[in-house]
């Protein structure tokens, strides 16, 4: 560990800060492309904290965005409902990033609680439970009139914005990062590799399981309160199953395991979502035919399939660019 | 607590258990040979409701007024649909990622899956909305005692009934049934013995997408609406349930089935959120206490 590569990190995250910034301030970029880049920042949060649970530790959750539901339900609750607070409030960004943490504190917990079950037991368990989480927390926050229940909870200050959204982006991906670098990472890529194997010279299998869990889960609560103070609201539909899968497509196109890809997908995805439904509108109006937004859909799943039979490591495999690199590989 | 325990709520919780008994056949016969989660089987579910909905339009502009034989094309059409999709669907899918990694099918059958309900709702045929299910035979309720119970009930529960025997008669007496039992038990040595194992886990998947088929055109039947996303529900309720009653074990998957349907209509006559939440409260008991499911054996790992 003596040579930390993160200033390499910093200093790219640093120059993307400042192109866009200047970009946008001389109206090179308009506000439409910065909200998707916004946005696209904060899939990588999803994506690579969703990395760390199917693509390090090798487990398979279905339920990433009900963590984020999660967060942004109680990030929103804490700044719209109980502190009121708007951009122009004293203390109003501190309040915000407190209620971002608690948020993903909250998801953590939760993470916990139906993680721990589910990851004792080998086997695709995990993904059936989450499966039902996503669907059951869905019918909660439809439930709850305190958060707006099927309206959703609406009016949430807009704090997130390019600069808070990149710093968060940026924790995230350092601790990502050098958690996998660590002992601990270590051990849940001995997880993914062989359970068994992990098991037997000692490694505490369900330990390293439920913890790449709960990490996934905390940062997937931060990205939910981050797509919360973005959006202005909070509703139930945003946090469903198929959401969960456009997460999963992120990860699994950019390569299961690497970091690297999970964030270049996570990029490259959302501006094909956004050109997919500006093309299929597009088409439809000039042609005059009944061609409706399930098509984006119909060709994401394609490309989920298509992945899986033709390119089953996805874009990066495991590897990682120098950037990301904590030390050599020898 | 009468409210919610009497004559009626059982009947209706073995019709729901009938229902989900159908689904969760194909899913632990899939489990049990390929190993595989096979998330796009509510699907098939849908679309044998969506084949039965096409068939009973298709035949009635042929021919008027033959109530029975309409009533078994129907089902016939219903059950086509969901055997041959889902045989496409392990040919094209999941037979190349055969001796990948696991998750690599399983991902895929997600993919399966939602290709099928958005192409379903892309289609102008078809649609996102829901539509309104026909009454393929008329309604009537017959009266017993406190209970009113509707001709679509024994008419769920009949078939289920009899597709169930069917299938066990196939399983235990035929050369095929046979065949399928020696690939769940051991791949490689049934491979050795000279089984077309390819032959087989088509076969499974035919007869796992028929049922789920047949039991979409019940669920068409008693609940009269249909939409592409149907199958989500019930698919991810059967699954729970046959890791109730032990994945991969046939009558277990029945026996789960059956629970699920009486614990969800118990649970909904006393709250609808509960009975919302009650087969996900199922499932997370069964994995504290019982990960094996009830019938299901323990499988030590081999090294």
């Amino acid at each position: 560990m003596k040579q930390l590569k993160l200033p390499k990190l910093l200093i790219f995250a640093l120059i993307f800060y400042s192109a866009i910034q200047i970009l946008y301030g001389t109206e090179i970029l308009n506000g439409y492309i910065l909200h998707i880049i916004n946005q696209s920042l904060i899939y990588v949060i999803l994506a690579v904290s969703l990395n760390l649970i199917n693509g390090i530790t090798g487990q398979f959750s279905l339920g990433h965005m009900g963590f984020a539901g999660v967060g942004a339900y109680v990030s929103g609750t804490i700044s719209t409902l109980v502190f009121k607070i708007n951009p122009s409030s004293p203390n109003g960004m501190l309040i915000f990033i407190f209620a971002i943490i608690v948020g993903g504190l909250a998801a953590a917990v939760v993470g916990f609680l139906i993680g721990f079950p589910s990851l004792r037991l080998k086997g695709d368990y995990l993904a059936i439970v989450t499966l039902g989480f996503g669907e059951i927390i869905r019918t909660v926050f439809n439930n709850i009139d305190y958060v707006g229940g099927p309206r959703g909870l609406l009016g949430i200050p807009k704090f997130s914005n390019f600069t808070t959204i990149i710093v968060a982006a940026f924790i995230t991906l350092v601790v990502i990062r050098n958690l996998v670098e660590s002992s601990h990472g270590r051990a849940m890529l001995a997880v993914r590799e062989n359970e068994l194997a992990a098991e037997l010279v000692g490694v505490n299998t369900t330990r390293y399981k439920v913890m790449a869990f709960v990490i996934g889960a905390f940062f997937a609560g931060i990205a939910g309160g981050l797509f919360a103070h973005l959006l202005q609201m909070a509703h139930p539909t945003q946090f469903g199953f198929i959401k969960s899968v456009e997460v999963l497509i992120m990860i699994y196109a950019g390569g299961v395991g690497s970091i690297t890809g999970s964030t270049i997908a996570a990029f490259a995805l959302t501006f094909l979502s956004e050109g997919l439904r500006i093309g299929i509108r597009a088409i439809a109006d000039a042609t005059g035919l009944p061609i409706g937004g399930e098509w984006r859909m119909v060709v994401y799943s394609l490309l989920l399939i298509f992945i899986m039979l033709f390119k089953t490591e996805g874009l990066m495999g495991t590897k990682e660019a120098k950037l990301i690199r904590l030390k050599e590989v020898q | 607590m009468g409210a919610i325990f009497n004559a009626q709520q059982i009947v209706n919780g073995l019709q729901v258990g009938s229902i989900y008994a159908l689904i969760a056949l194909g899913y632990t016969m899939v489990y049990g040979i390929v190993r595989l989660i096979n998330f796009a089987h509510g699907d098939f579910y849908m679309l044998g409701a969506y084949a039965a909905y096409g068939a009973f339009f298709a035949f009635n502009a042929l021919f008027v007024g033959k109530t029975g034989l309409m009533a078994f094309v129907v089902l016939i059409a219903s059950m086509a649909a969901g055997g041959v999709i889902a045989l496409l669907a392990n040919r094209l899918a999941y037979k190349p990622l055969r001796y990948k990694p696991k998750l690599s099918s399983l991902i895929t059958a997600i993919g399966v899956s939602m290709f099928l309900e958005y192409f379903l709702s892309a289609l102008p045929a078809v649609g996102p909305s829901y539509r309104s299910f026909p009454d393929i035979l008329p309604r009537v309720n017959i009266n017993l005692g406190n209970a009113v119970i509707s001709n679509y009930v024994i008419i769920d529960i009949v078939i289920a009934a009899v597709l169930m025997v069917g299938l066990t008669l196939l399983i235990k007496k035929t050369t095929l049934g046979k065949a399928m039992r020696a690939v769940s038990q051991d791949k490689d040595a049934a491979r050795l013995m000279g089984i077309d194992i390819e032959k087989v886990i088509a076969f499974t998947f035919l007869i796992g997408g028929s049922f789920a088929g047949a039991a979409g055109l019940l669920a068409g039947m008693t609940y009269p609406r249909i939409v592409p996303y149907m199958g989500i529900q019930p698919g991810l309720k059967a699954f729970i349930a046959a890791v109730l009653g032990g994945i991969g074990n046939i009558p277990g998957a029945v026996l789960g089935a059956y629970i699920m349907g009486l614990a969800e209509t118990f649970a909904s006559a006393y709250n609808s959120l509960i009975g919302e939440g009650i087969a996900f409260a199922i499932l997370i008991i069964v994995l504290l206490v019982r990960p094996r499911g009830l019938l299901g054996e323990k499988i030590a790992d081999k090294i």
